[in-house]
């Protein structure tokens, strides 16, 4: 089965390799990972998907927390939140099909991004499931290029997940708050 | 103002460093060039950098504080990897730095250039590319709280050329070491009265005691809650000397190579007390029957060890001193007869096994040497051995009843890092006697720090157990492998005149009666001696559990000795 994790980690050169390579060496099978920056400045927060079952998905948080760099790991596996995924694929549509193309497209509440002679640009996001079916819905066209974000998540309800300032989570990293942040940056 | 270079040895000196173990090279000159500013710290001389790295390691082991090593960049740090791994493998708090090239030519493939940082990853705590001279001091500050904190373990350095060369204000008065991390933990009262009902109920308790217990100093924690409900002692090959070796409640070595009785009274146990050890396949055997109808308990620092090999019961995360404290109030006053002598019974079928009861045939074993090495030095040495037959050997036979006196790569197995080790020991307990034990092979692989010792005038003790074989490896291939030894003889210099040539007393024993004297021979003389001891070549370790075999599926000690053993009586 696979889990969903959220990881704040310091926004780093280098982090996305360490935090990748402890999945490589300790066997962790990664779906999906995604990363970006937050609202909060010098951190950045992961999606990480892994196909592992609930007795593994303890070991890969306290893994995580070994890494000086990951503020803050969070299993959202059994909590309720949103999932999203973006897809943008280049599908052959030439102009007897592109009708029937597009019923799907709009079916899938999908966009177009670019009509060329030959193709259109496609995109959209949703779960994974809903982007599958999309996919599959457009497959028998041809489809000339095509690539997917993997997953982003967010919890429900009002509570973000972690905050500046809140309270060292359990099995917090050693730095938690003790200036040790801004050696990493400059020296990482 | 301060170079780069002088702010690095000032916050070393800060860190309370005295030793460092290094080697120099082109992008850590500026480094060298700033230490004839600093008398204060004493810099040895290694003979390769994997050398330096084990120097550091040793002495961190002996003494408790953080090792530090030093290496240029490209193959000075490549060549310091080995050291690396190992530390991490067995939790030893080491600072490694490393000279990098100019921050204008990284990723260039400049001369030298090596992406030690990317390369070390897996094996450090955390390491740190250094590129200014003003983050020289805080990085320091970190790595060695990383290295001390927690589970404790290397942390690398690699400061570019211009890093040390550039100058910043730095107040060297003001520096002060970060205080320790408190791990993580969880005093969880319903957690802490289960497992002390769990403990109390239970009528065949062992304890497991692992590194953790030394790294914690939970050696006075350990020995009242052993005494207190009566629970028999194993050790773990590095949990050695963390429980005295004399003491009835204490069992020996657990494991591929423990005492039968250790083993059976693990697979026996209705309830394991794990404090501060990993469940290593080495200790557990094959997990599927591992322990069957124990239920376990867990105390640990780490809380990426908690069922991660063996599915516990309760897992009481923290430092093990700590949590040992909290547990000893409630723990019942029990005094566990039964199960105490039964397993006094287990022992006297092994003790008619043991070589020690071998009449002298004119052949020397392995074990003989160990043995006389322990009662020559009354079991006061520290011992630092490399790894294979001998480590074992030494495991079983040389009863250790203070910490931190043995020395010894558990997790990685580095063959060649006994001798390097030793010396780094040395500097942290100079008034300590050390003997080196190593086997004919790995010796061998670091055998150039002999140098090391002799530019240092150490006064080292090195007992080279010779036979002629690769004999781990030549075990495993007599048992499993229908005796073809594969690349397993090996040919040696003759060690004595070996150590004769780097100005050092060698000594060559090929009799039982011949081992004693050579030992006090080695004792007497100030400075470092080697005494190449000429064993039987195919002697095996007993017991054995094969890999893969449950824990009490051991290859006994073969029973022709206990047949000579029986006639004698």
């Amino acid at each position: 089965m696979v889990r969903t994790f959220i990881v704040y980690v310091a926004d780093h050169p280098g982090v996305l390799n360490r935090v990748s390579s402890l999945f490589r060496r300790r066997g962790y099978n990664i779906e999906s990972l995604t990363v970006g920056h937050t609202h909060l400045p010098e951190i950045s927060r992961m999606t990480v998907v892994v196909a592992i079952d609930a007795q593994g998905a303890p070991l890969v948080e306290a893994n995580l927390y070994k890494l000086p760099e990951v503020l803050h790991v969070h299993d959202i596996s059994s909590v309720p939140s949103l999932h999203r995924e973006l897809v943008i694929v280049k599908v052959a549509a030439s102009q007897d099909v592109r009708p029937e193309v597009m019923r799907v497209v709009e079916a899938f509440r999908a966009r177009v991004l670019e009509v060329a002679t030959e193709s259109l640009v496609i995109e959209a996001t949703g779960s994974e499931d809903v982007i599958d079916s999309l996919i599959e819905g457009v497959r028998p066209y041809g489809i000339l290029e095509m690539t997917r974000t993997g997953r982003v998540a967010m919890t429900r309800g009002s509570a973000p997940v972690f905050a500046p300032g809140q309270v060292p989570p359990k099995g917090a990293a050693p730095f938690w708050n003790s200036g040790h942040l801004t050696v990493l940056r400059n020296c990482s | 103002m301060r170079t780069g270079a002088q702010i690095l040895w000032e916050c070393l000196i800060g860190e309370g460093v005295k030793h460092v173990f290094g080697y120099p090279g082109g992008a850590i000159l500026p480094a060298y060039d700033a230490l004839c500013g600093y008398p204060e710290i004493h810099h040895v001389l290694v003979r390769h950098e994997q050398g330096a790295t084990h120097m550091a390691d040793g002495y961190a082991r002996a003494g408790g504080g953080v090792g530090v090593a030093m290496a240029t960049s490209g193959p000075g740090a490549t060549n310091m990897v080995t050291g690396i791994a190992t530390a991490m493998m067995d939790s030893s708090p080491i600072v490694c730095i490393t000279g990098q090239v100019g921050s204008k030519f990284l990723g260039t493939d400049a001369f030298q250039e090596t992406d030690i940082t990317g390369i070390t990853l897996p094996i450090t705590k955390h390491n740190y590319l250094v590129k200014r001279a003003e983050d020289v001091a805080p990085t320091l500050r970190a790595a060695f709280q990383l290295a001390r904190s927690g589970r404790p373990g290397p942390v690398l350095v690699d400061i570019t050329k211009d890093a040390q060369q550039s100058s910043c204000e730095f107040d060297r008065s003001a520096y002060i070491p970060m205080a320790l991390t408190e791990g993580k933990q969880n005093f969880d009262a319903d957690q802490y009265a289960t497992a002390i009902d769990m403990i109390n109920a239970s009528e065949r308790p062992v304890i497991l005691a692992g590194h953790g217990v030394l790294l914690s100093n939970a050696m006075d924690e350990l020995r009242e809650f052993a005494e207190r409900a009566s629970i028999p002692i194993a050790m773990t090959l590095l949990g050695i000397g963390g429980f005295p070796a004399s003491h009835p409640l204490n069992l020996g070595m657990m494991g591929m190579h423990g005492e039968a009785w250790v083993n059976h009274a693990i697979q026996e146990a209705d309830l394991l007390l794990a404090f501060g050890m990993r469940f290593d396949d080495r200790v557990t055997g094959t997990l599927k029957t591992y322990a069957p109808h124990a239920k376990k308990i867990h105390v640990e620092i780490d809380p990426a060890e908690i069922n991660k090999n063996v599915r516990v019961d309760i897992a009481l995360l923290g430092d093990v001193r700590q949590v040992l404290t909290r547990l000893i109030p409630d723990l019942a006053r029990e005094d566990r007869q039964r199960w105490l002598h039964y397993i006094d019974e287990l022992k006297g079928d092994s003790a008619v096994r043991d070589i020690q009861k071998l009449p002298d045939s004119g052949h020397l074993y392995a074990a003989h040497v160990i043995h006389d090495l322990w009662r020559e030095t009354n079991g006061n040495s520290i011992v630092v051995t490399d790894v294979g037959q001998h480590q074992m050997w030494e495991a079983q036979y040389y009863k250790h009843e203070q910490p931190r006196s043995l020395i010894t790569s558990g997790g990685l197995g580095t063959m060649g890092f006994a001798l390097p080790a030793a010396i780094g020991a040395k500097f942290a307990r100079p008034e300590a006697e050390i003997w080196v034990i190593a086997g004919d092979g790995g010796f061998q692989m670091t055998m150039a720090e002999l140098a090391t010792a002799a530019q240092e005038e150490l006064d080292l003790n090195i007992a080279v157990i010779n036979n002629g074989y690769l004999g781990m490896v030549r075990q495993w291939q007599e048992f499993f492998y229908d005796r073809r030894y594969s690349a397993t003889p090996l040919l040696s210099p003759d060690f004595a005149k070996l150590a004769e040539a780097f100005g050092l007393l060698g000594i060559t024993a090929r009799s039982r009666n011949q081992v004693a004297p050579a030992i006090r021979e080695a004792r007497q003389r100030r400075g470092t001696a080697l005494i190449n001891f000429m064993v039987e070549q195919e002697d095996s370790v007993f017991p054995m559990v094969p890999s893969g075999a449950a824990l009490h599926q051991m290859i006994r000690r073969p029973s022709p000795l206990v047949e000579t053993a029986a006639s004698e009586a």
